[in-house]
């Protein structure tokens, strides 16, 4: 297959940046979308060119870190897929491919398709945990926790903190990423006793980064990679009163 | 040759770690502050760490170089993470869990630890679950445990097949909340390139800033590295694309010595490749062998055949046929190896990559009638999703096909009981230590072994150290400080301005990865090993005359920090196959062409190579210390899983 690239590039953030256009071919359906770009890097070395930079590692829709707005979609149009998990066999032969960064004003772009996403980071930081220290946990079976709860929790728990949530809403809110770690922690009995004090430091750190608010346009749902429901933001709200 | 020491306590083993911790000297709080120490990774070993030593009133720095904690390479983590809790009734206890990984290690791991590790595990849970892991559980509210990689209790606890995730989650949470206490300075983006070594002492690093190129560098009382496994050397690996060996051979250049770089564990259930400019392989988890029957065709006509139209007596169910009391379920290496003997011998299925099928079935079928497609999916789902999304076929309908891949190193530093290298001050943790495995690991004890030493081991540890010694104030401008920059500074600019610049990293880690699979994979031979060290040294004299890196140092520069690593594996690649050459008797995950049984047994030997092998630097070639290995409490017995 052949496709025409159009890569956003950027030297840093200081810096305006622009599509630059490549066209790569011999490529089989069963390469992913990284492993193309993988060889377009290893054409633009040839050519004594510096490589494009994208975020990866674990190539398996499990650490988050893979991110590219390809076509207008955050990690591309198949649903419940990260970037990395996109093969070129979704794609027909001979087509044009627009790939740009996250564009949100709190994930500054670094160089070419990665950004900063430290934000989240912080967002963490002022809460979303269970204050527990090492060594002070009872014994684990002492508080049971009913099944559908903990599946729930773990639903909500499943989140990658990629930013597709963010870099798809109109507002730039990280409502569901936000909402995804208060719902995991209340819904447990060892996260619940906290919950109110969590929801709203985690809210506060978020205006802070300069994240926007939810308004219902819900996208954000719909290009999650790991299927984070809305009722999440329900849930949050409903804490948040 | 030196004999090693690892400073084990003497006595019941029982009481080892107990009597340990009591004749550890401990800082008191109020002092804690003064003390400030570097932690290199937060993965579940780094992170955990981190958190404790937060919770514990230390100044801790941290190192990693994905841009958060949160994606170390320990969130891939599929199976689960044992536990001696016995829930189950099924007769588990701290002393079986130490008896399988002993056994299962083959007899080359130290006693001592092993046990203290099996004590630990339950708490563990414990932890985890206080922290909010969502661990699986019953209708009743209790815990699910299932039984993994081969073993006959049910001790192992798991989140769907995200189990790394939700602990990896656990562990971050717990290290941001020190994080927002101000105990612990994060830094992320930044890669550590050098130790600095100061009177015998490890007193700190220095770090490239992977955003802006900038070096600084950064002093402590004690560095520990926590940076996970070398299984990339292979370049196809199940291994997340960016692990590497770097801070583990900085540190072993610097006089950490390491241990048994040869062991490594190819694990028998991942995605076969399909092409030849795959990026790396998937594993999907063992515990699917608890169900799936793996076999391939009697005939070879059959290989190319669509697996439904081969009928049910030209399977060949290999391993129930070889292995009839543990059938599907024979340990990682005894599976590995049968599935690539299969393939050799010309029975392997799917696309043919330089004229051989690398792969077998793993096949559903049975169990979906058995227990119906829905309890299946329920106990499998997402594997099956992510291996449809691979591979475009759904393993409900069409047997999984799989093949080995590297996935595990049980090498790395050598630590002593404490978790100490050889270098004073500087710690190992997690993948990153050899401790623990032996020569090979069962199924979920990574995750229980980096928590392990993170959460309950260095914070003792380490407080002993910080209380037996005293720290000079020492400032950048220290000779050994200024040394270490420009060293990796020179560095840099080697890399840069290769004299005869022509290859990419990629090119490199191609080649690497081919000659180590071939002659240090899953078996080994004299003549091949021998012949794979000519080759890694000319490789490394290629490398440095033929690196090619576009761009800038003092930038965001992916290909330079490629390069920097592959420099380091290509340097490992060769100690891992001179540890393998010396190592002459087939043991753990590994089988010596030239010491198998007549029936093609692994063949261990007790007498000559009942020891760790420890490598020190030096520069004309490393050279080889060895720990002794002393069973007082079960004896070695020859592994027959037949
Ligand atoms: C696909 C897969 C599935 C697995 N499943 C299981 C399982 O079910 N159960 C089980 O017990 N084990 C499993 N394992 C093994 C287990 O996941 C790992 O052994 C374990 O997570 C390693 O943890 P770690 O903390 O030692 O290292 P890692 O999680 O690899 O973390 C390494 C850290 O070091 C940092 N780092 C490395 N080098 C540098 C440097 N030079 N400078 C700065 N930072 C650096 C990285 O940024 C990262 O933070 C699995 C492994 C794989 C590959
Ligand atoms: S909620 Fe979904 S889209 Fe947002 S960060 Fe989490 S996984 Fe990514
Ligand atoms: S690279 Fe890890 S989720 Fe895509």
């Amino acid at each position: 297959m052949i496709f025409t690239l159009h890569i956003w590039r950027q030297k840093s953030p200081q810096v305006g940046g622009s599509f630059s256009t490549y066209i790569i071919n011999n490529i089989d359906g069963d390469t992913s979308f990284l492993e193309m770009l993988d060889q377009l890097n290893e054409q633009l070395i040839h050519q004594n060119e510096d490589c494009i930079v994208f975020d990866y590692d674990c190539r398996e829709g499990i650490c988050g870190a893979c991110s590219l707005v390809i076509n207008g979609y955050p990690h591309g149009e198949k649903t419940a897929t990260t970037t990395c998990q996109l093969y070129m066999r979704e794609y027909k032969n001979e087509t044009e491919l627009w790939i740009e960064p996250w564009r949100a004003n709190s994930f500054a772009v670094l160089k070419d398709l990665t950004v900063d996403r430290s934000a989240f980071d912080r967002i963490i930081q002022s809460g979303g945990y269970v204050s527990v220290h090492t060594g002070s946990a009872p014994e684990a079976n002492n508080i049971l926790v009913e099944k559908n709860t903990a599946d729930e929790a773990f639903s909500a728990a499943e989140c990658i903190g990629c930013g597709a949530c963010v870099a798809v809403c109109p507002n730039a809110s990280a409502s569901l990423f936000v909402a995804a770690k208060i719902s995991h922690l209340m819904l447990l009995p060892q996260g619940e006793i906290e919950s109110n004090g969590r929801a709203h430091n985690m809210m506060m750190q978020m205006q802070d980064e300069g994240f926007g608010s939810c308004s219902n346009h819900r996208y954000c749902e719909r290009v999650c990679p790991k299927g984070i429901s809305l009722q999440n933001i329900t849930r949050m709200n409903n804490i948040l009163g | 040759m030196s004999i090693l020491n690892a400073k084990e306590p003497i006595g019941p083993l029982e009481m080892r770690w107990k009597k340990h911790l009591f004749d550890l000297a401990l800082v008191a709080p109020q002092n804690r502050n003064k003390h400030k120490i570097i932690v290199i990774g937060t993965g579940l070993a780094g992170a955990s760490l981190c958190a404790t030593l937060g919770e514990a009133g230390y100044r801790v720095s941290s190192f990693c170089f994905q841009d958060s904690p949160r994606r170390a390479h320990s969130i891939a983590a599929q199976g689960g993470i044992n536990a001696t809790k016995n829930y189950q009734n099924d007769g588990d206890s701290v002393w079986r869990l130490f008896y399988d990984t002993i056994k299962g290690g083959d007899f080359r791991a130290r006693e001592s630890n092993v046990y203290r590790l099996a004590e630990l595990s339950a708490n563990i849970i414990d932890q985890a679950v206080a922290q909010g892991v969502p661990f699986a559980r019953e209708y009743s509210g209790y815990l699910a445990n299932r039984s993994f990689g081969g073993t006959q209790v049910s001790r192992t606890f798991y989140a769907r097949s995200q189990t790394g995730q939700q602990l990896l989650l656990g562990a971050y949470g717990a290290m941001s909340r020190q994080v927002e206490s101000g105990q612990v300075t994060h830094h992320s983006r930044t890669e550590m390139l050098e130790i600095i070594t100061i009177d015998g002492k490890a007193r700190g690093v220095v770090v490239r800033d992977l955003i802006s190129g900038e070096l600084s560098t950064h002093l402590a009382d004690c560095v520990v590295l926590c940076t996970g496994g070398y299984s990339n050397a292979y370049y196809l690996s199940t291994n997340a694309k960016g692990c590497n060996t770097s801070a583990t051979w900085r540190a072993f250049k610097q006089g950490a010595y390491f241990a048994n770089p040869g062991f490594t564990q190819i694990h028998p259930t991942c995605i076969p490749p399909t092409g030849e400019n795959q990026s790396k392989l998937t594993l999907m988890s063992e515990s699917l062998r608890n169900d799936g029957r793996i076999w391939a065709p009697k005939n070879k006509a059959d290989c190319k055949k669509n697996p439904k139209d081969i009928k049910e007596e030209d399977r060949d169910y290999f391993l129930e046929r070889l292995y009839p009391a543990f059938a599907n379920l024979v340990p990682r290496d005894v599976a590995s190896r049968a599935v690539k003997h299969i393939c050799d011998e010309g029975y392997g299925v799917g696309v043919k990559i330089h004229n051989q099928r690398l792969g077998v079935y793993l096949d559903f079928s049975n169990v979906i009638e058995k227990i119906g497609l829905e309890a299946v999916e329920e106990k499998y789902g997402n594997l099956f999703e992510m291996y449809e999304r691979i591979t475009d076929e759904n393993p409900c309908e069409t047997p999984m096909k799989i093949y080995p891949a590297p996935h595990y190193s049980m090498g790395g530093l050598w630590v002593d009981y404490n978790l100490m290298t050889t270098l004073d001050g500087l710690f190992a943790a997690g993948e990153a230590n050899f401790s623990d495995h032996g020569a090979n690991r069962l199924g979920a004890s990574a995750l229980m072994q980096g928590l392990a030493d993170g959460y309950f081991i260095l914070p003792q540890t380490i407080a002993n150290y910080l209380a037996r010694n005293t720290f000079d104030d020492i400032d950048e401008n220290h000779d050994q400080v200024q040394v270490a920059l420009s060293s990796v500074k020179n560095r840099i600019d080697q890399l840069m301005q290769a004299p005869d610049a022509q290859h990419s990293p990629e090119y490199f880690h191609q080649k690497l990865g081919k000659i180590l699979w071939e002659s240090c994979g899953m078996s080994r031979e004299r003549g091949k090993l021998e012949q794979a060290i000519v080759e890694l040294n000319d490789l490394k004299c290629e490398f440095w005359q033929k690196i090619k890196v576009t761009g800038i140092d003092k930038d965001l520069n992916q290909t330079l920090e490629r390069a920097g690593r592959m420099a380091d594996f290509i340097e490992l690649g060769e100690l891992m196959c001179k540890d393998a050459l010396k190592r002459e008797e087939s043991c753990g995950a590994h089988a010596r062409e030239e010491y198998l049984s007549s029936g093609g047994e692994a063949k261990r030997d007790d007498e000559n190579f009942s020891f760790v092998s420890a490598w020190e630097y030096h520069k004309e070639g490393a050279k080889l210390h060895e720990e002794h290995l002393h069973f007082e409490f079960i004896k070695p017995t020859v592994r027959n899983y037949k």
